[in-house]
């Protein structure tokens, strides 16, 4: 999967700034000028993980960064503007799936038994498929929303609460652990025909 | 001529003058009327508890029943306000106790409240019958247990997102066996509650239209209460959630058909905790819902979501996450005709903060539901297009306000700022009272308000404008302005002392991390002696060694009848 040079956040571009204070004090309003240049592609309905389309500026690894940046790269103080208690409301509820561990068992076309990962462990889907990828012994192909996985006859599939199967990558992390049940990397036929859908 | 009827006469035909605007221009007319208009006042709103100070207030308003307070700026629901700020309702209850008013609803918001501020309520006026409590913080569950055990006549005890904290005591408990007169109840923002005593009360409580619960209250109990209370009209669940494993088909049954006997519910919110397969039970309910909050839903998504809206024909107002995406925004749009509030709240607020809805949902909702008037956006990116298209497909908005989760994002398309859109928006929605930006902007957007906004009371303003300029055009066109508040954004002295007066016509302005200095700052309270001019500095040695020409982090400055307020901080300090 392709790596991205180019940050995506006028954020990150302040991050790369000197300066002194937090984030959202007037020396970040400097920001405003650099923005008209910025060229990002926005992608609304895709995991930011696996994104990536023709002229994308997204970086897959974007997400994880942004969990390891240094501080001076987080959110600026009051934005978006919810209030404190919406916010922590849904906090709580995406540590309740934190604190709990999230095993799932993953199944691998041919293998003669299962495995089972912990969710909870990994930061984004390229973690999750790199863990994949070294525990089956094999690569999955490129991610794209419209053409699914191309490039190898392995797709990574998982039964959500609703007991369908759905391809990984599809939706936002967050959304992904919550509603994960298990997980099957299908290979073949069976595969290509979920990976060419649109 | 009206001179020649008695008070009382005017009194009765005062009665049908019922807004506060109303009143207060009833008030102006000439003495007989202030005189008449006074005493016979009921309801009080007060916009800002600093402007005016409980004595006066009891001492014109003699008869009051009900009073709204507000305290804290908005911004402070942002963070932006330090704790320990201000807005306290100890002193306002003091002296309507005092006074010996017969207060019987009191609504606070954004205000501090202890339990010894209960207690007192609870004791001082035998009429009390409504207590709303909105985004407040400062009391514990000791301060709810005396309001339900000393208000005899209590009809409303709504608790909206306070911040409350919890004891160990069952305050629901108090209510005694004989309060039977309760209408509406909400403890939604609670963790913890009494189950026991709640179905006791909600049994004895024939009259309740209302009942929000929190997410102590299982799915058994729902159906439970709801088998005691088939009359409500306004239902938030707590938990919706069954277990896989516990054999619960049994609980589920008897939820279908206890919903199916609740025949009144219109306002539908809660579903805390939710297990998705449940959501059937309530679809016999879709039909004649006028509201649906699922904003707190975090538990559903995606298809399931859209299949619950699709039941939901006769929505009038929808609160949702942006799980919907831009896809299920379009079946709300060709489901929901009668739709005038929209608001969609983002769910990741932390890390890449990536909304699932664009400008494509939107524009998607304002060609399917021309009936919106009002609207809160949280998006991923917004184009001129699609303003331009939304304004023109919806002319009737009272309350527009959009936020672009990277606040500076210019158009994504075009690469131009938002002026435009914005600008389409102001001028077709003649009736616009209340406006957020957000998104790349220049002074443009500002001149547009200026010239278009005529109905405009309240500007939210973030990290947008190049110049004063931006800011005085609004000034300067916004004739009807009360609440101006600005953040990070390059408005400074100019802007600021370009219009002093300006500032009396209005009930507040906000200014944090702007061009403003302290020197413009002293000169504006210098001249507007009604104003005060608050300078809030976190990095406390607030009146030592700083220079005039030195930028002000936070600025608040509101009109006032008092003066400076006494209850101040050490980290606010009030210019003069």
């Amino acid at each position: 999967m392709e790596k991205s040079i180019a940050f995506e956040k006028d954020l990150n571009l302040v991050a790369t700034e000197l300066r002194l204070g937090l984030p959202g004090t007037k020396e970040s309003e400097k920001q405003t000028p650099s923005s008209i240049k910025s060229n990002k592609r926005v992608l609304p309905d895709m995991s930011e993980e696996c994104g990536s389309k023709d002229n994308s500026n997204v970086s897959h690894v974007k997400k994880c960064d942004q969990e390891v940046a240094p501080p001076a790269k987080a959110q600026v103080v009051g934005w978006p503007p919810v209030r404190s208690y919406r916010k922590n409301c849904l906090k709580a509820k995406k540590m309740e799936v934190e604190t709990t561990g999230m095993y799932v068992k993953v199944s691998m076309d041919g293998a003669p038994y299962l495995r089972k990962i912990d969710l909870k462990v990994y930061k984004g889907y390229p973690e999750l498929l790199k863990a994949l990828e070294d525990m089956f012994k094999f690569s999955v192909g490129k991610y794209s929303e419209r053409e699914g996985y191309n490039g190898s006859e392995f797709v990574p599939t998982y039964e959500d609460k609703d007991g369908d199967w759905m391809l990984v990558g599809d939706v936002p992390w967050d959304m992904f652990i919550s509603s994960c049940k298990r997980m099957r990397i299908m290979k073949g036929s069976e595969a290509r025909g979920l990976g060419c859908a649109v | 001529m009206m001179n020649y009827f008695p008070d009382e006469v005017l009194e009765h035909v005062f009665d049908f003058v019922t807004s506060h605007r109303d009143r207060n221009a009833v008030s102006l007319v000439c003495k007989l009327w202030f005189r008449v208009e006074r005493f016979s006042r009921q309801r009080v709103f007060i916009g800002n508890c600093y402007a005016i100070s409980p004595e006066r207030l009891v001492t014109r308003f003699p008869g009051v029943k009900a009073l709204t307070l507000k305290g804290k700026p908005h911004f402070a629901d942002f963070n932006l306000v330090p704790q320990d700020w201000g807005g306290y309702v100890q002193p306002w209850i003091e002296a309507l106790a005092r006074s010996r008013i017969g207060l019987e609803e009191l609504r606070l918001k954004r205000m501090v409240v202890s339990d010894e501020s209960l207690d007192v309520l609870s004791r001082s006026f035998t009429n009390f019958k409504s207590l709303v409590l909105v985004s407040c913080e400062g009391f514990t569950t000791d301060g709810l247990s005396a309001i339900a055990a000393n208000c005899r006549f209590l009809r409303e005890l709504d608790l909206q997102e306070n911040e409350i904290e919890e004891k160990k005591n069952h305050w629901l408990g108090c209510f005694p066996d004989s309060c039977t007169s309760l209408v509406s109840l909400n403890f939604a923002c609670l963790k913890e509650i009494n189950l026991v005593a709640l179905e006791k009360l909600v049994a004895r409580n024939p009259n309740l239209k209302s009942l929000k619960l929190n997410r102590a209250v299982p799915l058994e109990a729902l159906q439970r209460i709801l088998m005691r209370a088939p009359q409500l009209v306004d239902l938030g669940t707590g938990s919706f959630v069954l277990d896989h494993d516990s054999d619960d088909s049994e609980t589920y049954r008897k939820l279908k058909a206890t919903i199916l006997k609740c025949r009144s519910i219109r306002n539908l919110s809660g579903f805390l905790e939710v297990t998705p397969r449940c959501l059937p039970a309530i679809y016999p309910i879709c039909f004649n819902l006028t509201y649906l909050n699922l904003s707190y839903a975090a538990g559903i998504h995606g298809s399931e979501l859209i299949k619950l809206i699709r039941f939901c024909g006769k929505l009038q107002r929808l609160w949702i996450l942006d799980y919907i995406g831009d896809k299920g925004l379009e079946v709300v749009a060709s489901t929901c005709k009668d739709l005038q509030e929209l608001r969609v709240f983002p769910s990741d607020f932390f890390g890449a903060g990536h909304a699932a809805v664009t400008e494509t949902g939107l524009v998607a909702i304002s060609t399917g539901c021309p009936k919106l008037n009002s609207l809160l956006y949280f998006c991923q990116q917004m184009t001129n297009a699609a303003l331009i298209a939304v304004a023109k497909n919806c002319p009737n908005f009272i309350r527009f306000r959009l936020c672009i989760l990277d606040p500076t994002k210019p158009d994504p398309v075009t690469m131009q700022p938002l002026d435009e859109g914005f600008g389409a928006i102001v001028q077709s929605s003649k009736r616009l009272r209340r406006l957020s930006l957000s998104g790349l902007l220049t002074d443009r957007v500002f001149l547009y308000i200026g010239m278009y906004a005529e109905q405009l009371e309240m500007l939210s303003i973030a990290f947008a404008g190049e110049s004063d300029k931006g800011m005085v055009y609004v000034l300067n066109g916004c004739k009807k302005l009360r609440k101006l508040e600005i953040r990070d954004s390059p408005f400074g002295d100019m802007a600021l002392l370009r219009d002093v007066g300006k500032y009396e016509t209005m009930r507040s302005l906000w200014m944090s991390s702007c061009e403003v200095t302290l020197g413009a700052c002293k000169t504006l309270a210098e001249k507007m002696p009604r104003l005060n001019v608050e300078i809030i500095n976190e990095n406390d040695q607030m009146e030592f060694g700083h220079e005039d020409s030195e930028k002000v982090e936070k600025m608040y400055l509101y009109r006032t009848l008092v003066g400076p307020r006494k209850d101040a901080p050490e980290f606010v300090w009030t210019l003069v």
